[in-house]
């Protein structure tokens, strides 16, 4: 048993984790903003796919990395757009408008990318992101290899995190976010335009969802695959109210996810190989059921999340 | 007079087919304190809403300084020194006082400005004796700081006219005192004030000038409200005058409601202790007190929401102690809740859906487990004109009626299916003098017909009125029990703060 144990525990396992929560935590934090400002997208699962493609797509012909992740962001700022068009401008279900994004954006995925590419054998893949060590950093023992020798991707997840949690609490651009998200009409009341704030958060939300994906197709699989997203929006989704619509809270959700997710990877390719891997891949989810059961019962959601405002309706 | 600051003309507005206002003028000078009055419904809350920019009106302009404006946003509003503390409060509760001060004001390099957040606040708070903690989430709040709070962020925004709409409703008859010096400390410094109430000796105690609304229209003026009379002012707003209420002699019956020995657990809000009251058919029961002293809890364990810990209740001789709400409801209890919004109606469902909730299950309005649409539609119609509910019809959501029509649609509800015993409270808070006026009458008759009336309330004055016998809650506890013959509001005011043991 502890042969297995030390297999596990090696050093490349903290980057791993670093590594796997980095797109978690970016679509964590987008889902985030969205609902704080009161608006549920279930779109992120399809949004994050479509961005895969357009970022891979974009940087294989451009073959300029960044120019890729440039049109991830761009394309899920733009489907950000759309769901707060659906929902925020014309009022519609949250659920429905959320959902309908996510089946479109999949759809649209698969088309252009066969549209461009094609049906071939083996799926066209390009260099992606490498490592960039931090100088001095990376040479901290245990620490510096983990955290500090990864892709410049990863160093954004870990900048964005108190970069939201200050312009959420700091901002005032974030204390409307947190308004329009509680009480629209007080937000209304005080000048605030709650119809432009929710579509603001939307679109930053999407952004971050343009990032997640950007980093499943360029750092992580360096191919975009029908299969590069696999649930993850819909983790994401979960982490939210996991991490209490709190961006300090969301991302250590995402670490911890990410945590169980490296444990079983390992454990599927260690000693214990007469139980189905399957057993293992179950594991983070079954984690994320019981910890979401936990939470959630003392998790308040921002009090306007899922209702449309309109002005004149008392 | 000096020239005004604000001066609406020939304002029209209408919801559907509701002409909520049609041509109204109305303006105010600085320093001024305009009262505006009006049956429920008339249109006050409407034509404000129009002035804050968040309705757009149908006709009609609006002068700021003799300046026209357009004024089609809150944040318009705020812009031209317009500040408005609705009937029902937008604030964020989870959000802190400091927070819900500061939404919408640009920041200090691109930073939430707290410091000079705090400083505004501390001077307002010293200027009109308005003081608050900036920390605490606005949930911790009482009412009456939340308001508070409200008048504090248009001072904020530096307003110069600061639009009140039903302040007093929410506040207990001490918080008023301090109210009403808050606001004679800002005309005097120059600021106008719209002050709606329905009580009309607080807007002769404290306006200038009043403003009178009746169906949407200005039914007339008053010039000086300190030396008019109330029914004067009442008959203007109504159209007729109103007399109030004779309660004559009764011989009440046997207990229908007793309670013995009440005790609960301190779950939410002030437990009770050692509750004893009984009340006879044909009999009225005041309970008075400063509001936070388990009259809550009292009114949920009547109606049976709440379970007492301890004691014995009985209605109609039969111990319902353990009773469901259900339950108690099929012996014979009426109640009408002290916040009609979230607890009395559905507002997001028709009115008539509301109107027949608590008996969907009785054979008139379902059978074999599907609903009668028409004998409900039925039923809501005949009470919507029994009760003069002014609505666009049964159909209309519930949420979109004025304040005074929900709590007659309420009654009309409990009291067509002649309960033997009913627990209201508050129950004409919000509501104009008619209304009021009509909805004790309606308890007379009940207690005529040998009901079992409790009522919890603050307004002592109108306790007097309407009670024969009348209570005082203080910490939970019974403090005392007056003959309304012999009670006066001096002898009340006592028990009510605990400084009289026994009466
Ligand atoms: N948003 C709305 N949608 C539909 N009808 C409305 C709306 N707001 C007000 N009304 C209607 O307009 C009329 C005037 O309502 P308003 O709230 O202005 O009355 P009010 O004078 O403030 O009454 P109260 O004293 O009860 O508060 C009422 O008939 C009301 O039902
Ligand atoms: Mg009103």
């Amino acid at each position: 048993m502890s042969a297995v144990f030390e297999q596990i525990f090696q050093v490349g396992f903290l980057a791993a984790i670093i590594r796997i929560a980095t797109p978690l935590a970016f679509a964590t934090l987008g889902e985030m903003f969205s609902e704080r400002a009161g608006v549920l997208n279930l779109g992120i699962e399809g949004i994050m796919l479509l961005c895969a493609m357009t970022g891979f797509t974009a940087a294989s012909f451009s073959g300029s990395l960044w120019l890729g992740v440039l049109a991830a962001v761009l394309t899920g700022m733009l489907m950000g757009a759309l769901h707060a068009l659906f929902t925020v401008a014309l009022g519609l279900s949250q659920h429905v408008c959320g959902i309908g994004v996510t089946l479109f954006s999949s759809g649209l995925a698969y088309f252009l990318y066969r549209l461009i590419f094609g049906q071939q054998s083996v799926p066209p893949s390009i260099k992606g992101f490498q490592t960039l060590p931090i100088p001095v950093l990376s040479d901290i023992p245990v620490l510096g290899p983990a955290v500090f020798n990864q892709f410049a991707l990863v160093y954004m997840a870990i900048l964005a995190i108190p970069l939201a949690a200050f312009v959420l609490y700091r901002t005032p651009w974030g204390l409307s976010v947190r308004m329009v998200g509680e009480n629209p009409r007080a937000a209304d009341s005080a000048g605030v335009s709650v119809i432009a704030t929710r579509f603001q958060a939307v679109i930053l939300g999407g952004a971050l969802m343009g990032l997640a994906g950007a980093f499943l197709s360029m750092a992580q699989f360096n191919a975009f695959t029908f299969g590069v997203v696999s649930g993850r929006g819909w983790v994401a989704i979960a982490l939210v109210v996991f991490g209490r619509w709190d961006p300090w809270r969301s991302a250590g959700a995402a670490l911890l996810f990410a945590f169980v997710d490296a444990l079983q990877l390992r454990m599927q390719a260690s000693g214990l190989g007469h139980i189905p891997y399957e057993a293992f891949l179950m594991l983070p989810f079954i984690f994320t059921i019981v910890a979401m059961a936990v939470m959630s019962r003392n998790a308040v959601a921002p009090s306007a999340l899922l209702k449309p405002f309109r002005r004149e309706e008392r | 007079m000096p020239a005004p600051l604000i001066e609406m003309r020939g304002i029209t507005k209408s919801f559907g087919a509701v002409k909520a206002n049609e041509a109204v003028d109305l303006s105010v000078a600085p320093g001024e304190i305009l009262g505006l009055l009006g049956e429920n419904g008339a249109g006050k809350t409407t034509l404000m809403n129009v002035l804050f920019g968040a309705y757009a009106p149908d006709a009609g302009e609006i002068l700021i300084q003799g300046q026209q404006v357009r004024i089609a946003s809150s944040a318009d509003a705020l812009a031209a020194g317009i500040g408005m503390v609705h009937q029902h409060f937008h604030l964020a509760p989870r959000l802190t006082v400091l927070e819900n001060l500061l939404i919408g004001i640009p920041g200090k390099s691109g930073r939430i400005d707290r410091a000079g957040g705090l400083a505004r606040l501390v001077e307002i708070g010293r200027q009109h004796g308005l003081t608050l903690d900036p920390d605490l989430p606005v949930s911790a709040l009482s009412v009456g700081e939340q308001q508070r709070l409200e008048i504090v962020k248009a001072l904020f925004r530096g307003a110069k006219l600061l639009i009140l709409d039903e302040p007093t409703a929410v506040l207990a008859p001490s918080e008023v005192d301090g109210l009403f010096s808050a606001l004679r400390s800002m005309a005097a410094q120059g600021l106008g004030i719209i002050f709606i109430s329905h009580k009309l000796n607080e807007v002769r105690a404290l306006t200038h000038r009043c403003t009178v609304l009746r169906h949407g229209r200005v039914a007339g003026r008053v010039d000086d409200p300190a030396n008019t009379t109330s029914a004067a002012m009442a008959e203007l707003m109504c159209g007729h005058e109103i007399v109030p209420p004779s309660r004559g002699p009764s011989t009440p019956g046997q207990a229908v409601l007793t309670l013995d020995g009440i005790s609960t657990a301190k779950h939410a809000g002030t437990a009770l202790r050692d509750i004893s009251l009984a009340v006879r058919a044909g009999e009225i029961l005041g309970v008075a007190g400063v509001s936070g002293n388990g009259q809550r809890a009292l009114a949920e364990v009547i109606s049976g929401v709440r379970a007492p810990d301890a004691g014995r209740m009985t209605i109609a001789g039969q111990n319902v102690s353990r009773f469901s709400p259900r339950e108690v409801q099929a012996l014979g209890l009426g109640r009408i809740p002290e916040d009609r919004m979230t607890t009395g109606l559905v507002t997001n469902l028709p009115l008539a859906d509301s109107m027949v909730l608590p008996r969907i299950g009785s054979s008139t309005f379902s059978a074999k487990g599907l609903l009668k649409p028409d004998a409900i539609r039925a039923f809501a119609e005949e009470q919507i004109k029994a009760y003069d509910i002014r609505c666009p019809g049964p159909m209309t959501r519930a949420g979109a009626l004025s304040g005074g029509n929900l709590q007659k649609a309420l009654l009309a509800r409990e009291l067509a299916f002649d309960p033997k015993v009913l627990i209201v409270s508050q129950p004409t808070r919000g509501l104009d003098i008619g209304a009021a006026r009509f909805i004790h009458e309606k308890f007379l008759d009940m207690r005529a017909k040998g009901c079992g009336i409790v009522v919890i309330g603050e307004d002592l004055e109108e306790l007097l009125v309407l009670c024969d016998r009348i209570a005082v809650m203080y910490e939970g506890r019974i403090a005392g029990t007056l003959d309304s013959a012999n009670a006066t509001v001096a002898r009340l005011g006592l028990l009510m703060t605990g400084a009289e043991g026994k009466a």
